[in-house]
């Protein structure tokens, strides 16, 4: 993992200082609330329904022990004692004191964390793969350069007050678990056929109000030139980007009203004057950012050996062979396994980790993983990097600490935002939705049976909750001042990214896991052999959904 | 005479400005130190480039290149803010300085905050004419809220990496 050195900690610092100032200077009355605005924006604070919420970044979704065990004295201290884990990798706080934030930031600045351009027109925390490092279909390793695009982005002078915000997102495997398709700007690591490293950069994707599949505007970017090139790209959007509407401030409207050739052009154009320079990355610095992460001391350990022995304990304890199932990914090192733990037990806000859970993290990453987890944009936890023979400790451990549930992919390991219950954006509730949900479909030979299900939920068209990219997406409407869901299928958010299409007309919440139930019945009946639910979507279509959903009874 | 800050101190405002009207890109240009509108600059160019006391500025969808090669010689450019929340004015300053090589008086003025200036410090500005609730005294301690910074800009072109001990 990155560990800071007296640069990083001396910049962290300052931008505490400075974030206290302005905290100071709004509390007086120097600063007005519109001013202080995006200034508290650009350090995670919002301004939620009942209290501000803070949104911490976790760069590209990692975290070490240490840092587990800072988040769960502020969830303690500062707030009700739990934290979120939003769809960005990120962490957020729902009740700290606005006051008390500059002391939080300070804090976290301790154990190499920060919360700046968490929020505001900027350029957010860059994210990646969860797996990065560790999965078998990696070909290149994202985390060195998502951190020198952190450097590169912290207090970027030029592009801090952006049309809209920037959301920048890396991923160096075949399977997209990044999705990279739906952010401003999307790189796929590539290496060419002179065996260099480089970026394969896409734009203008993205969720909200208007989803779009980002378009591929250069095929091969040699690392060397990875940020001279970012800066290309901001610098058009910042002098072109509209200003007048914010529904229409993306760059994904930029790309689309110029066309993305043009778009292409004009990028190409400004970085033809900016690729010389200084900014371009040295051997030095792309080796400095790899040495960070470097493969743990892993130990030769006899895979077959490993796998035989844990045959046997499947076959002794059902619910732990259901784990290893669902919870367990096969890692690229001999002998080792990624686990995720579940933030979706059934009655939980998904996502939502408490104090003492984020201690026994931390405590089984010291344990079983080097001192280190990650963030999921699913919005769980993974231990990257336990050994076989672990694991049924770890599963017990994790069993007792709550998130055992072995429901990864499958339809209750949701994605869902805060929704109406904290967020002042908000439509409708998210939340209540997820636990009837979940709540309906407990039995989970079923859920087996029904195979990898992307639901994501949001409570608004902003789309936190990535509905239009859930094989079911379900998104929060207002009509005249009810809480309505819309419903979309066939999104996708991997390497086959698609928008989905709206069902039809709303549902009230309490028809929600009757129509879920519809729908599954569907597929089911429609399903051929061991079709996943995506696929017999988008081979049947859909009409059968609809026809189901809509039809009346009896 | 009112005040601005330049180059780190605050100092009186020695230039005047004639009034923006796009109507008139004709009207008389006064004697001594004077900030004219873009459009009038084009228009009167011929006369205008014989003074040394003749500012121009821009608003900030007008890019450096309508200026071109006048940057040169120019001895102030005015960029307008204005609200603070739009940045166009950031790339702009950075375009002046950076690609056309501008080295005169580069002022921000009309809507900024005080907390923006030491980002627009870094972008090449370094003359801040801003509204008149402004603290100047106070907001002199702003331009150095960051004692160090990851990215190349104008005013250190060599980024963090390449100075890393």
């Amino acid at each position: 993992m990155y560990v800071y050195d007296q640069y990083d900690h001396q910049i962290i610092r300052d931008r505490v200082a400075q974030f206290r100032g302005q905290t100071d200077r709004y509390l007086t009355g120097e600063l007005s609330e519109d001013e202080f605005l995006p200034l508290r924006l650009q350090n995670g604070l919002y301004v939620q329904r009942l209290a501000p919420m803070l949104r911490v970044n976790v760069p590209y979704g990692m975290l070490n022990s240490t840092q587990l065990r800072k988040l769960a004295h502020i969830a303690r201290h500062y707030d009700k004692g739990y934290c979120h884990i939003s769809t960005r990798q990120n962490i957020q706080f729902n009740w700290p004191e606005l006051a008390e934030v500059p002391n939080i930031l300070a804090e976290l600045a301790e154990v190499e964390m920060h919360a700046t351009q968490s929020s505001g027109n900027c350029i957010r925390n860059t994210t990646s793969d969860q797996f990065a490092g560790i999965a078998p279909d990696e070909h290149i390793d994202p985390r060195p350069y998502c951190e020198i695009i952190r450097q590169w982005s912290t207090l970027h002078p030029e592009f801090a007050f952006l049309p809209r915000k920037f959301k920048i997102a890396v991923t160096g495997a075949s399977d997209d678990r990044a999705a990279v398709q739906v952010h401003d700007i999307g790189l796929q690591m590539v290496s060419n056929d002179a065996g260099e490293t480089g970026f394969r950069v896409l734009v203008g994707g993205g969720l909200g109000r208007t989803p779009v599949i980002g378009s591929l505007i250069k095929d091969f970017l040699p690392q060397e030139h990875l940020l001279s090139y970012l800066d290309a790209i901001l610098r058009v959007y910042n002098l072109n980007g509209r200003r007048d509407n914010k529904y229409k401030a993306r760059i994904k409207i930029l790309v689309r009203a110029m066309g993305a050739e043009t778009f292409a052009a004009k990028v190409e154009d400004e970085w033809q004057h900016l690729k010389e320079g200084y900014t371009q990355l040295t051997t030095e610095e792309i080796d400095r950012a790899k040495s960070f992460f470097t493969e743990p001391s892993y130990q030769s350990i006899d895979d077959n050996q490993a796998d035989a022995d844990l045959s046997s304990l499947r076959g002794e304890h059902k619910a732990f062979d259901k784990w290893l199932n669902r919870n367990v990914r096969t890692h690229r090192k001999a002998g080792y396994a990624a686990v995720t733990l579940s933030l979706k037990p059934t009655g939980v806000a998904p996502g939502d980790i408490t104090d003492r859970q984020l201690e026994e993290i931390a405590k089984l990453a010291d344990q079983y993983s080097f001192g280190e987890a990650r963030t999921t944009h699913e919005q769980n936890i993974v231990l990257g990097d336990v050994r076989k023979e672990d694991l049924f400790q770890v599963w017990q451990a994790a069993k007792d600490a709550g998130f055992a549930t072995p429901n990864i992919g499958t339809l209750t390991d949701m994605i869902c935002c805060p929704g109406g219950d904290f967020c002042s954006l908000a439509n409708a509730k998210s939340i209540p939705i997820a636990e009837a949900i979940q709540r309906r479909f407990d039995d989970m030979d079923y859920l087996y049976d029904l195979g990898d299900i992307d639901l994501n939920i949001s409570g608004c068209m902003n789309a936190c909750g990535h509905h239009h990219i859930g094989h079911i997406g379900i998104l929060g409407v207002d009509k005249k001042g009810s809480e309505f869901y819309q419903v979309q299928l066939g999104g996708s958010a991997g390497s086959d990214a698609s928008l989905g299409k709206v069902l039809g007309p709303s549902f009230g919440q309490e028809e929600m896991a009757d129509v879920i139930a519809k729908l599954l019945n569907v597929f089911v009946e429609n399903r051929q052999g061991d079709e996943q639910f995506i696929d017999t979507y988008r081979r049947v279509g859909l009409a059968p959904f609809k026809e189901r959903a809509y039809a009346k009874v009896n | 005479m009112p005040k601005l800050i330049k180059d780190g101190a605050i100092v009186s405002n020695e230039w005047q400005w004639l009034t923006n009207n796009d109507e008139d890109q004709a009207t008389a240009v006064p004697e001594g130190k004077v900030i004219v509108p873009l459009a009038v600059w084009l228009d009167q160019k011929g006369s205008l480039s014989q003074r040394d006391d003749v500012g121009v500025w821009l608003e900030n969808d007008q890019l450096p290149s309508e200026l071109g090669d006048d940057v040169a010689t120019l001895p102030l450019i005015a960029v307008n803010f204005p609200g603070f929340m739009d940045g166009r004015g950031f790339s702009i300053g950075r375009l002046l300085r950076d690609r056309y090589g501008f080295k005169g008086e580069l002022r921000a003025y009309g809507n900024i905050i005080r907390d923006q200036l030491t980002f627009l410090s870094r972008c090449g500005f370094n003359a801040f004419d801003c509204r008149e609730a402004f603290d100047l005294e106070a907001s002199l301690a702003s331009l150095s809220d960051f004692s160090e910074s990851y990215q190349a800009a104008v005013d250190k072109p060599m980024p963090l990496f390449r100075r890393r001990a």
